[in-house]
C-alpha cells in the first residue's frame, strides 16, 4: 500500500458483533476498512451474497464517520450496486461510566434490492429478500437513521443494547429495531510472546437483533428476529476476522443467516496522508 | 423536544467540566484510583505482554520508544515514570477526547494492567 512507509496497523479492537454497536469510537486519526458479508437461502428464493464494504474514519475522540458501499448478488440474477449509507457516530459522555451513551445518525440511499442487512427494523421480513431484483431496484429508499447507542465493559464482559428508529423521507411512518449484544474475549490477559492463535485474540459474543413495528403498528407482531452466536479473530498484524451464523426465531424471519466480515485497520491514516500532500513524501 | 435539549446541555456541560480540570491528564485522575495498586507489580512476564500491547495499541502515537510523535506527548517523562500505577490505569480508562487519548477501556483490566506495568519500566 502507498501509504506502508507511515502507518502502522492496529489489531482492529471492536468486538465480534455485526448489528450491534458498542460505545467504542475509533480513534482519531484512524482508518478502518471492512467488508462485510452475508448470505442465506432463501426459503422458496435463490441463495444471495449481500456485501457492504465500510470506510471508517475517526474524526474525533467523540465523533467517528462512515461510509457503506452496498451491493448484493442473486443466484440466477445479476450482481448490482445497490447503494450508499453514511453514518455519525457521537460520544455523549467524555468520560467512562457503568453505561455509556452514544447517539448515531445515519442517511441511506438505497435501492429496496439491498441486503446488506445491517440492521433489522419495522416489519422486514423475509419475504422482501425473496423478491426478484428486476423489480426491486427500481423502488429508491432515502432514510434517515437514528441509534441511541448504550454500552458498558464489565470485568471482561462488553453489554451494548441499540434502539433503532429509521423514517424514510419521503411519506412513511417511522420504523423501530433493537440489537443487544454479550460478549467476552476468551482471556483476560495477553501472553508475553507475540502469537496468532491464543485466546487473547480471540472474543465470542451472542447478539439479538430484530423490528419493533412501525408508528402505527408498534410491537412484535409479525416482525423478524435472530439470534446469532458470533466470533472473532484478531490478527497481530491488524487484520480482524469474524463469523456469526444467525437463526429466525419468528415465521417472518429468514431461517438462516451467515455473517462474515474481514476488517483492517490503518492506525494514524490522516496523519500519513496530510504528510503525503503537504511534503509530496 | 425538551428532552433532547436537556441531553444536549449535559452534554456540552460535563465535556466543559471534563476540559477546565486542572493540571495534566495523570494529575486529574481521581483519588479511590490513585491508590489502586497494580495487580502485576514488577511482573516480567506482565511488563513484556504489556510492551506487546504497547506497540499494538499505542506506539503509532507515542513512537515504539515512547518519545512521542505530533501532538501525542512522550511517556518518557517524570509525570508518566513517577505516577502512580492507578493513576495511568485510570488514564488507559478514560482517555481525554478533548486532547485526542482515546479511551482503552475496550481493553481487559487485565491487558490495561499489563500496559501501565510497562510503561512503570520506561525511562
Amino acid at each position: 500500500m502507498f501509504l506502508g512507509p507511515f502507518v502502522r496497523c492496529s489489531s482492529a479492537a471492536e468486538g465480534p458483533f455485526f448489528i450491534t454497536y458498542t460505545h467504542q469510537m475509533e480513534e482519531p486519526g484512524n482508518l478502518e476498512i471492512s467488508f462485510k458479508g452475508v448470505t442465506a437461502g432463501q426459503d422458496g428464493g435463490e441463495r444471495f451474497l449481500g456485501v457492504a464494504d465500510e470506510f471508517e474514519y475517526g474524526i474525533k475522540g467523540w465523533w467517528t464517520t462512515e461510509v457503506y458501499l452496498d451491493g448484493q448478488t442473486t443466484t440466477g440474477e445479476n450482481a448490482l450496486f445497490t447503494g450508499f449509507r453514511w453514518e455519525n457516530r457521537f460520544r455523549i459522555l467524555p468520560r467512562e461510566h457503568w453505561i455509556n451513551p452514544v447517539a448515531y445518525v445515519e442517511f441511506e440511499d438505497l435501492n429496496g434490492a439491498d441486503k446488506s442487512l445491517l440492521e433489522v427494523v419495522g416489519h422486514d421480513a423475509k419475504a422482501d429478500l425473496g423478491e426478484p431484483n428486476g423489480l426491486t431496484r427500481r423502488e429508491k429508499q432515502r432514510e434517515i437513521e437514528t441509534k441511541l447507542i448504550l454500552s458498558s465493559y464489565f470485568k471482561g464482559w462488553t453489554l451494548a443494547e441499540n434502539l433503532i428508529a429509521e423514517k424514510n423521507v419521503s411519506h412513511a411512518p417511522y420504523e423501530f429495531g433493537y440489537a443487544v449484544g454479550i460478549s467476552r474475549p476468551l482471556a483476560l490477559e495477553a501472553r508475553p510472546e507475540p502469537c496468532s492463535l491464543c485466546r487473547e485474540n480471540f472474543q465470542a459474543g451472542l447478539e439479538v437483533y430484530g423490528g419493533l413495528g412501525t408508528q402505527p403498528h408498534f410491537g412484535l407482531f409479525q416482525t423478524s428476529h435472530y439470534v446469532a452466536p458470533t466470533l472473532a479473530w484478531a490478527l497481530a498484524n491488524g487484520t480482524l476476522f469474524r463469523i456469526s451464523p444467525g437463526f429466525g426465531v419468528t415465521a417472518t424471519s429468514a431461517r438462516f443467516l451467515l455473517r462474515f466480515s474481514v476488517t483492517y485497520e490503518i492506525q494514524q491514516f490522516g496523519r500519513a496522508a496530510r504528510r503525503i500532500f503537504r511534503d509530496g513524501q | 423536544m425538551r428532552l433532547i435539549l436537556f441531553t444536549l446541555w449535559l452534554a456540552v456541560l460535563s465535556f466543559a467540566i471534563a476540559d477546565t480540570r486542572k493540571g495534566t491528564l495523570v494529575q486529574q485522575a481521581p483519588p479511590q484510583y490513585v491508590q489502586l495498586p497494580n495487580p502485576y507489580g514488577v511482573n516480567e512476564a506482565a511488563a513484556r505482554a504489556g510492551s506487546k500491547l504497547y506497540l499494538r495499541e499505542c506506539a503509532a502515537c507515542h513512537g515504539e520508544d515512547a518519545h512521542g510523535i505530533g501532538k501525542a506527548p512522550p511517556l518518557v517523562i517524570q509525570d508518566v515514570t513517577r505516577a502512580a500505577p492507578g493513576a495511568l490505569f485510570w488514564v488507559l480508562r478514560n482517555g481525554s477526547l478533548s486532547r485526542g487519548m482515546p479511551s482503552y477501556a475496550h481493553l481487559p483490566e487485565a491487558q490495561r494492567w499489563q500496559i501501565v506495568t510497562y510503561l512503570k519500566r520506561l525511562r
